[in-house]
């Protein structure tokens, strides 16, 4: 364990630096219930295209990378693991881990975008982007064009969402090396972490229904 | 220059109906309104603040009162709403005699084709007495067809067939209207719906064009798509057969049945793989932008006009009919 | 007439020396770079009037041209102008207008806390809002945008000519702007409340805005992905609700009403709480039945996102649903007629005065009940069908949301005047703009009732004849209402250099609003106040507190 730190003064509004930290991750939790719903709209829109075209989605579903798709779940996983591991070391002040700790969550962002990026590239070429260069024979063309027009629009908005995860996470390594965290004072790592762990979550949801759906059963 | 005119033309059983359930409406809102009102109105005069009248003794236990009024009102209301739930049921089940008639919407038209063949742009002729079946789509954006003497109205949506009857009561000239924002000229959509007697409404068919019946053009439009190479007499391929197949429920694939009306005969030459019939094998191509939706028509009403046909048993081999 | 009493002597109070209009300069970058919510709720009100402004001269214009069919305007320019009044006046005025003026400047007052809990994300959300405004304007005026404000598809996917595009994103990014305000909201509540301020200490107004909040930020996010489909059906031709792509625009109607009927919850809830706290000042009585009162606005907001497919009885819904969402409706009447039944209740044995928030407020009362007893119209299935998409289902939404929000903004304007500004507004002006306001709302919305129930469609730039007669007296109202919505901009305007000062406290009001001095100082008060008492605990003799 290290030095517990000055207590940094709290902003003006609040009356303690306690109450400011409480303020921050409740407004954090308050956020990530308006993305619940954010994402939810777009499921909703997908629930809809599978419940009335149920062939096309699963011939779509057949089309996805799933190798691609579960290694970037096991980087997403592991990321977490990482940044929930940054959260407990910046609990106990241990400014050297957390900041590698840091570190590498961001890299396994920056990896897995790298892998989605391939992934977008391998779509490109095998004309599969709706709107800009869709072509497909299969009868079920229709449902695989809008079943790959959500398919983009969920993975580009959460990867979005990564990529904002990824500069947040870098920032905190930076200000973590220079010590601006504490045993006493680490609400924006315990923050980012909701965030970051939240990002994950969605992707939890977002793998079965986009690379899973079509390759099991009959 | 109109007059204060107070109430619209009353012109269908149900328009009678509806202006029963509006006094109904009226008169409990009346009541709850002179109720707010007068005691607004009482306390306001009574207890302004200069006025010396007795103040002690005030309302305790205001949940009972709270809960008194609350589920008095409530009462009331859900009695309003469980008889305009009833008319909105009875305005979405048709008689079975009723009359089919096809209309279109489009920026900024109603296409309106009856059963005979006869066409009409705007204007709709019906009988009086006889319940009429419209079945309404929409090749562009959402209309609605609004016939306030009637008092009904439904969205004509692209892509799908929803249904409007009504039995008109009065003759007459009443307003049509387009009712849900089409663009430009949705003002202008519109016009009038026509109330004959049946002798009068007969004469009015016969002086149109003596064209081909919807079904004899569907029959050709049968023919010239090419379904009848796979589902008519000649047929090849193993695909059903469609006398008889009109409102009868149809055995899906996937263990669902259907009943085979105007959505299902519809759905199935664009969207073929969606309900396959049990049995058959999804070979089907999807018609897609191939048939405009006045040819969609007339193949639906061809095809129900074989409803009360039998498939033609001499043809070797085949004699399945999906429906049972 | 309370003010004459407590403040006439025009030497009395004189304007605090520390408050939040001088104090941090008075330059226009220390406003435009301001964290203190009261600043921040200045410049909202500013840039709110102004968008009300421009939707009501957008409503002007329309009520003109429906003097005599076929009216002034080509039916490309009508259109144009109801897509602006809408687009304008829903997310530009009524969404953010009491949360976003009032509810910014006096949240923090009432619980006792100096600021809100993010004032930077609160800074953020005002230029969302006026980023998001010129947008607007810029797409509808000069984009010429027509799809109404509902945005409905395939029309505005792929019908529709002019910057649907732009204004699409404007919405989207004053719906931000709206899902910052209400997390913001929501986590002042929570966390910066001042010791012994308790749940059920709080005034209804700041309960009314935390179910406000609850919405927006629930909401408002489906409504954001909704209009990114319809944005990225347009631009690609690729897209789930047109048919002719495979979509469904049903799906679309589905999604936009999940946020749109909220949303009008959204707009009359902060209404409500502002009328708690005048009625209860004005008949010098606490507020009959506050839990009722504060547990019918959580209501509202919890059953108000179950009740969306009421705007599509006619759309090609299944029957059972429509049964249900019917019932639902009829449902979420209760909470809203109890309120109405409790500020009625309040009055009882009172000691009433009249003063203008007060005239505001009954006529709120008035026009709300009507406005909501012909919500029990639309709800019925049968009725629905006919009136659907007239003029019926205007005059109930303007019945609601001008006879009922913006008369509970005049009137909240009206009562914490005094409070914002430390200057009285003249008393007989403002009494005579309610009151014209009151006559020329009935005017102009009552006869379109019966154009609706006769079958005058919405949106029309002309109609038939036997309409006219109806349709003039509704502009003729509507001129009445112009003049009386004019007025206060004028002696308002006056006030704030003539108007005799306010004092802390000049309605003898409870509520730690009052307590600290007008207009606040920066941090608004002195020292952390400590409570109590329930709120409302008003005496029949008013007695200014501030002594």
């Amino acid at each position: 364990m290290s030095e517990a730190g000055p207590l940094p003064r709290p902003e003006p509004q609040y009356a303690t630096a306690g109450q400011q930290a409480e303020a921050a991750a409740f407004g954090m939790w308050v956020f990530l219930a308006t993305e619940i719903l954010f994402f939810g709209g777009l499921l909703l829109a997908y629930t809809w295209l599978r419940a009335s075209h149920p062939e096309g989605v699963a011939e779509a579903g057949r089309h996805t990378k799933v190798v691609i798709g579960s290694v970037n779940t096991l980087v997403l996983l592991t990321s977490s693991l990482t940044m929930a591991l940054a959260v407990h070391a910046a609990e106990q002040g241990r400014r050297k881990a957390l900041t590698r700790l840091l570190a590498v969550t961001a890299l396994l962002g920056l990896l897995f975008l790298g892998l989605k990026g391939y992934e977008y590239h391998g779509e490109w070429t095998e004309h599969l982007v709706p709107g800009l260069n869709f072509h497909e024979d299969s009868p079920h063309a229709r449902t695989i064009e809008l079943f790959y027009f959500l398919y983009f629009l969920l993975t580009g908005i959460h990867g979005i969402h990564v990529t904002i995860g990824i500069g947040l996470i870098a920032w905190l390594a930076l200000r973590a090396r220079h010590g601006a965290f504490s045993a006493r004072h680490y609400t924006p790592v315990e923050v980012t972490g909701l965030y970051w762990h939240f990002v994950d979550v969605v992707w939890i949801f977002l793998y079965p229904l986009i690379y899973l759906v079509g390759r099991s059963g009959p | 220059m109109g007059s204060l005119q107070l109430l619209p033309p009353t012109a269908s059983a149900h328009a009678a109906d509806m202006d029963w359930l509006f006094a109904a409406l009226l008169g409990t809102s009346a009541f709850i309104l002179l109720l707010v009102f007068g005691l607004m109105i009482l306390f306001c005069v009574r207890y302004r603040k200069n006025s010396k009248v007795e103040r002690g003794n005030r309302l305790g236990r205001t949940w009972r009162v709270e809960v008194a009024w609350t589920t008095a009102t409530f009462i009331a209301f859900l009695g309003l709403y469980f008889w305009g739930a009833g008319l909105y049921v009875d305005i979405h089940s048709p008689p079975k005699d009723a009359t089919d008639i096809y209309v279109v919407g489009k920026q900024w038209m109603w296409k309106i084709e009856h059963p005979g063949g006869q066409r009409e742009i705007d204007t709709l002729h019906v009988p009086v007495g006889r319940p009429v079946r419209l079945v309404l789509t929409s090749e562009d954006v959402i209309h609605d067809f609004a016939i306030p003497a009637f008092r009904i109205r439904q969205d004509a949506l692209p892509g799908r067939y929803e249904t409007l009857w009504f039995t008109p009561t009065e003759v007459g000239d009443y307003r049509l209207f387009c009712a849900e924002f089409c663009g430009t000229w949705h003002a202008r959509m519109g016009g009038s719906v026509v109330v004959m007697e049946p002798s009068d409404f007969q004469r009015w068919l016969d002086s149109q064009d003596q064209g081909p019946s919807l079904a004899q053009e569907g029959e050709a439009l049968f023919r010239s798509y090419g379904c009848s190479g796979c589902h008519g007499d000649a047929g090849t391929v193993h695909a059903p057969r469609l006398e008889g197949l009109f409102g009868r429920p149809v055995p899906l694939e996937d263990g669902r049945t259907v009943i085979a009306d105007d959505r299902y005969i519809r759905d199935s030459i664009l969207m073929p793989k969606a309900e396959i019939a049990a049995g058959y094998p999804p070979i089907m191509p999807s018609f897609v932008g191939q048939i405009g939706e006045d040819d969609l028509l007339k193949l639906v009403a061809y095809i129900k006009s074989l409803a009360g046909r039998t498939a033609d048993t001499t043809q070797a081999g085949s004699v399945e009919r999906p429906a049972q | 007439m309370t003010t004459a009493t407590v403040t006439g002597k025009p030497d009395e109070p004189v304007v605090a020396t520390r408050n939040y209009l001088t104090e941090g300069g008075v330059t226009l970058r220390s406003w435009l770079l301001t964290r203190d919510h009261k600043r921040i709720a200045i410049l909202y009100t500013l840039s709110i009037t102004f968008f009300f402004f421009v939707g009501g001269a957008a409503a002007t214009l329309i009520r003109l041209n429906l003097v005599t069919p076929p009216g002034i305007f080509t039916p490309d320019i009508y259109n144009r102008l109801f897509t602006l009044h809408g687009v304008i006046m829903v997310w530009f005025f009524l969404i953010p207008s009491i949360p976003n003026t009032m509810g910014n400047f006096l949240i923090p007052l009432m619980i006792g806390a100096k600021d809100l809990a993010f004032p930077r994300l609160n800074l953020l959300s005002w230029y969302l809002y006026v980023g998001a405004g010129l947008l607007a304007l810029f797409a509808i005026l000069i984009g010429g945008v027509d799809t109404g404000w509902t945005f409905y598809t395939p029309f505005s996917s792929l019908y529709s000519n002019g910057y649907v595009v732009l204004a699409l994103a404007a919405v989207l990014a004053v719906g931000f702007s709206s899902i910052l305000t209400g997390l913001n909201f929501i986590v002042t509540t929570h966390r910066m409340r001042a010791p012994g301020m308790t749940w059920y200490r709080l005034p209804v107004f700041v309960w009314s805005n935390y179910a406000t909040s609850v919405i927006m930020v629930l909401a408002t996010p489906v409504l954001a992905i909704t209009l990114i489909l319809v944005a990225a059906e347009r631009l690609l031709k690729v897209g789930i609700f047109d048919p002719a792509l495979g979509g469904d625009p049903l799906l679309f109607q589905h999604l936009f009403w999940f946020y749109s009927h909220p949303a009008v919850y959204i707009m009359i809830l902060p209404g409500f709480g502002v009328i708690s706290e005048i009625v209860p000042c004005f008949a010098r009585k606490p507020l009959f039945g506050y839990r009722f009162v504060v547990w019918s606005s959580i209501a509202i907001s919890i059953i108000g996102f179950f009740v969306w497919a009421h705007h599509m009885f006619v759309a090609g819904i299944s029957l059972y649903a429509g049964l249900v969402f019917s019932l639902l409706s009829y449902v979420i009447a209760v909470p809203s007629a109890i309120k109405v039944f409790n500020w009625t209740a309040t009055l009882h044995k009172g000691w009433i005065s009249f003063d203008a928030p007060m005239l505001y407020a009954l006529g709120f009362i008035g026009l709300f009940t009507i406005g909501g007893l012909t919500g029990l119209f639309v709800a019925n299935l049968a009725f629905d069908v006919h009136v659907t998409d007239t003029y019926f289902v205007v005059a109930h939404f303007h019945y609601i949301m001008v006879g009922g929000m913006v008369s509970a903004y005049f009137g909240g304007l009206h009562y914490w005047w005094p409070k914002v500004t430390g200057r009285l507004y003249p008393e007989w002006w403002a009494r005579i703009a309610a009151l014209l306001i009151f006559f020329g709302f009935n005017l102009t919305f009552f006869p379109q009732f019966i154009l609706g129930y006769l079958g005058m469609e919405r949106r029309y730039y002309s109609y038939p004849p036997e309409f006219q007669a109806w349709n003039i007296l509704s502009s003729a109202g509507a001129s009445v209402l112009a003049a009386g919505y004019a007025l206060p901009f004028f002696y308002l305007g006056w006030s704030l250099f003539r108007g005799k000062r306010a004092g802390s406290n000049p309605w003898a009001a409870t509520g730690l609003e009052w307590q600290t001095s007008s207009p606040p100082p920066t941090h608004n008060f002195d020292r952390t106040p400590t409570v109590t008492r329930p709120p409302y605990q008003y005496r029949p003799e008013p007695e200014p507190q501030d002594v």
